[in-house]
């Protein structure tokens, strides 16, 4: 065979993910009587919210108060849901969150934030602390999956990551260790290569999120440390990932 | 699609080429090195005892010739139930006729005397053309050892080997070679290494971590393979060396990152492995004692699994799944001129190992159909062999010093263990049966 002849394989692999975001839209009942007639019926409904406090520690509650004005529909997220147009009610988010209030009324929605900061477990506490640290970490810090050969960030690996990456913004005194993980299929040496990129894919993606590339370390452990040792796709599945560790 | 029907064709014709004359009836090509070659027929009598040595001993000197003959590759042996009553112990007991003639219709007599007492054992071995009795005799020597079993082997894997040498065109046997690979038994992967039929399995690291991919240095006096230790305080794949010497680990250094899959070039130089140290699984080389650092590949993706043409030094084979898949790439020895070694379908191309006389790669391909086999590759002409099939999963092929044989791993018992083969796939022939036994590797000597 002549050089001339070598051909080059191109895997041109176009995954297309469209996410179509619909908003909650919610019409008014026709029939509902205005209760009075003051403001103009088309007036845009404005609403604020705040939380007390806005910084907690793990496991303790923050109150989150809202008013509105020319809504008739409340809705805060996450975690809380449809609410009165005022009112208040106690959170105690895990890890730092950003709530959302969304009024609706007559003349369209309005929407206003606040963000409870949930503090890491301090430095030099208690070993309780410490321990509930760790559980947050497991809580939070969620392994991104991967197809098999691939290295490719998927979509639900994106959400994990975003979670991630949230934790770490929290946390900024963590440092990860990023293990890449392959199944069982295939040559251990090319596994391990492929973890590694893995590892590496996961790490960027977070770069990209604003984690700085200093907290993070990757390692491959190829096919040598499976999850799962059945010989499955939903077993290998498990295995294809990569796999956020504490640094010490 | 004209094109790739053109190589799929000049494939089946080279293949049906390599095939004529030795194989029918079969529906898919088996061939290889040193087929269309008749086999000297060898008569291998039993050795005479004059002076009594403990009978494990000569049992296992006897059993171990044998096998060793048996499974050389060049040599076809005449069942003993042919042979004479009247067994020689030294040339002048020789009998030309009745070993050459029906039904024993041999070309060689390989025959002698064992003796010894509590702590020494001789064996006189004569090796003699029984068509030409004018002929000076092909091989009359003593060897002589420690009356143990292991000097027992010793003693016949010598004389096998000479056999061998002589009955091949001076191409050495490989009975005193040694097989390095890894094994679970001791509830960790470790670096494992045996005699080549299997024999004194013994584990060589002790690391309780993983020790993976185990590479004989050209000189046989080290090994390097791939080892998880820890690094800036991460447990990571780095390069270790181990001295068959000293029996211990020798240093080289380690890098940030994933490193691992290292091969020696024949001259024992330098080294070539995979290390993501500044990003990407690439492919570089170091000399030999770590110094002199140098990137060789560049594409984005894994490049991994060098394996340096033994004959020439002057090329390499690597694996890269930069176009898509893992598959094999060949390249000049400083990484320049990357060719891709196409092939007839799509599938994962890896482990990849090059003959001693340069001319052959064999390698692991899973065809999008089915299992990993082992297949060999002509480096010029391309054609493909498949040396196995529909028996588990075969993988990572390496070639023994003689170029005949092939060690690798298989999982058709339901376990994965090391078998070896002749370089056409037949004769296979389990080595390990306990625990889980991956990556062999032959050593050069």
């Amino acid at each position: 065979m002549q050089a001339g002849t070598v051909r080059k394989f191109t895997l041109l692999l176009g995954i297309t993910t469209v996410f179509a975001i619909i908003g909650g839209c919610k019409k008014q009942v026709a029939t509902a009587p205005p209760t009075h007639a003051a403001p103009a019926p088309t007036a845009q409904p404005t609403v604020t919210l705040s939380a007390s406090p806005a910084q907690i520690n793990s496991g303790d509650t923050s109150t989150l108060s809202w008013n509105s004005t020319d809504a008739t529909d409340a809705d805060i997220e996450p975690g809380v849901g449809k609410v009165a147009v005022q009112g208040s009610t106690p959170v105690n988010p895990t890890s730092s969150t950003t709530y959302t209030i969304t009024a609706t009324g007559a003349g369209g929605t309005a929407t206003a934030t606040t963000r409870v900061t949930v503090n890491a477990a301090a430095l030099g506490v208690a070993p309780a602390n410490n321990q509930s640290m760790s559980e947050l970490f497991e809580q939070n810090v969620k392994d991104a999956y991967f197809d098999f050969n691939k290295a490719d960030i998927r979509a639900d690996a994106r959400d994990a990551l975003a979670k991630t990456a949230e934790f770490l913004r929290s946390y900024p005194q963590v440092r990860v260790t990023i293990e890449g993980h392959c199944d069982e299929r295939g040559s251990t040496e090319y596994n391990i290569g492929l973890g590694e990129r893995r590892a590496q894919a996961a790490k960027n993606y977070l770069i990209s999120l604003g984690i700085g590339a200093n907290r993070m370390d990757t390692v491959s452990w190829g096919k040598e440390r499976p999850f799962c040792t059945e010989h499955t796709e939903q077993c290998w599945q498990q295995n294809r990932r990569g796999h956020f560790v504490a640094a010490q | 699609m004209t094109k790739k029907l053109a190589i799929i064709a000049t494939l089946f014709t080279a293949a049906l080429l390599l095939c004529a004359g030795n194989v029918s009836a079969q529906d898919w090509f088996k061939t290889g090195t040193g087929l269309g070659v008749s086999k000297a027929r060898v008569a291998v009598p039993e050795f005479a005892v004059r002076q009594p040595i403990p009978p494990a001993l000569e049992k296992t000197f006897h059993d171990v010739l044998w096998s060793d003959l048996e499974f050389c590759g060049v040599l076809e042996l005449v069942s003993p139930s042919f042979y004479p009553a009247q067994i020689p112990s030294q040339p002048s007991e020789v009998k030309f006729a009745d070993w050459s003639s029906a039904p024993a219709n041999a070309y060689m007599l390989a025959y002698g005397n064992l003796s010894g007492d509590a702590t020494n054992l001789a064996a006189a071995g004569s090796l003699s053309d029984v068509h030409n009795p004018q002929a000076p005799i092909a091989l009359q020597k003593i060897y002589r050892g420690p009356a143990t079993d292991a000097g027992a082997r010793k003693l016949a894997h010598q004389f096998a080997d000479d056999i061998v040498a002589l009955l091949s065109g001076g191409s050495a046997g490989i009975a005193e070679t040694t097989i390095a690979y890894v094994s679970t038994r001791s509830g960790n992967k470790e670096i494992w290494a045996m005699d080549y039929d299997g024999q004194n399995q013994h584990q060589l690291t002790h690391l309780k971590s993983i020790s993976l991919t185990p590479r004989w240095a050209p000189s046989a006096d080290r090994i390097a393979f791939t080892c998880y230790v820890p690094f800036r305080g991460i447990t990571s794949p780095q390069i270790c060396l181990y001295s068959t010497i000293s029996d211990r680990l020798i240093s080289f250094p380690r890098y940030r990152g994933s490193n691992s899959s290292p091969a020696w070039s024949p001259d024992g130089a330098q080294i070539a492995f995979m290390s993501s140290q500044n990003g990407d699984p690439e492919i570089y080389l170091a000399d030999s004692n770590g110094g002199g650092l140098k990137r060789i590949t560049f594409a984005a993706g894994v490049s991994t699994s060098p394996a340096w043409n033994p004959k020439t030094g002057k090329q390499i084979v690597f694996v890269s799944d930069r176009g898509g898949e893992p598959v094999l790439y060949l390249a000049n020895s400083d990484g320049t001129d990357v060719q891709k070694l196409d092939m007839p379908d799509m599938g994962y191309v890896v482990d990849p190992s090059w003959s001693p006389n340069g001319q052959l790669l064999a390698f692991s391909w899973r065809r999008p159909s089915g299992n990993f086999d082992i297949y060999i590759m002509d480096i010029v002409t391309r054609q493909l062999v498949e040396l196995t099939r529909d028996q588990g999963r075969n993988e990572r092929p390496s070639w023994a010093p003689d170029g005949r044989h092939i060690v690798f791993e298989s999982t058709r018992t339901g376990t994965r263990h090391i078998w070896s083969m002749l370089a056409d796939g037949s004769m296979p022939r389990q080595l390990t049966f306990q625990g889980q036994n991956e990556s062999p590797n032959w050593s050069p000597k």
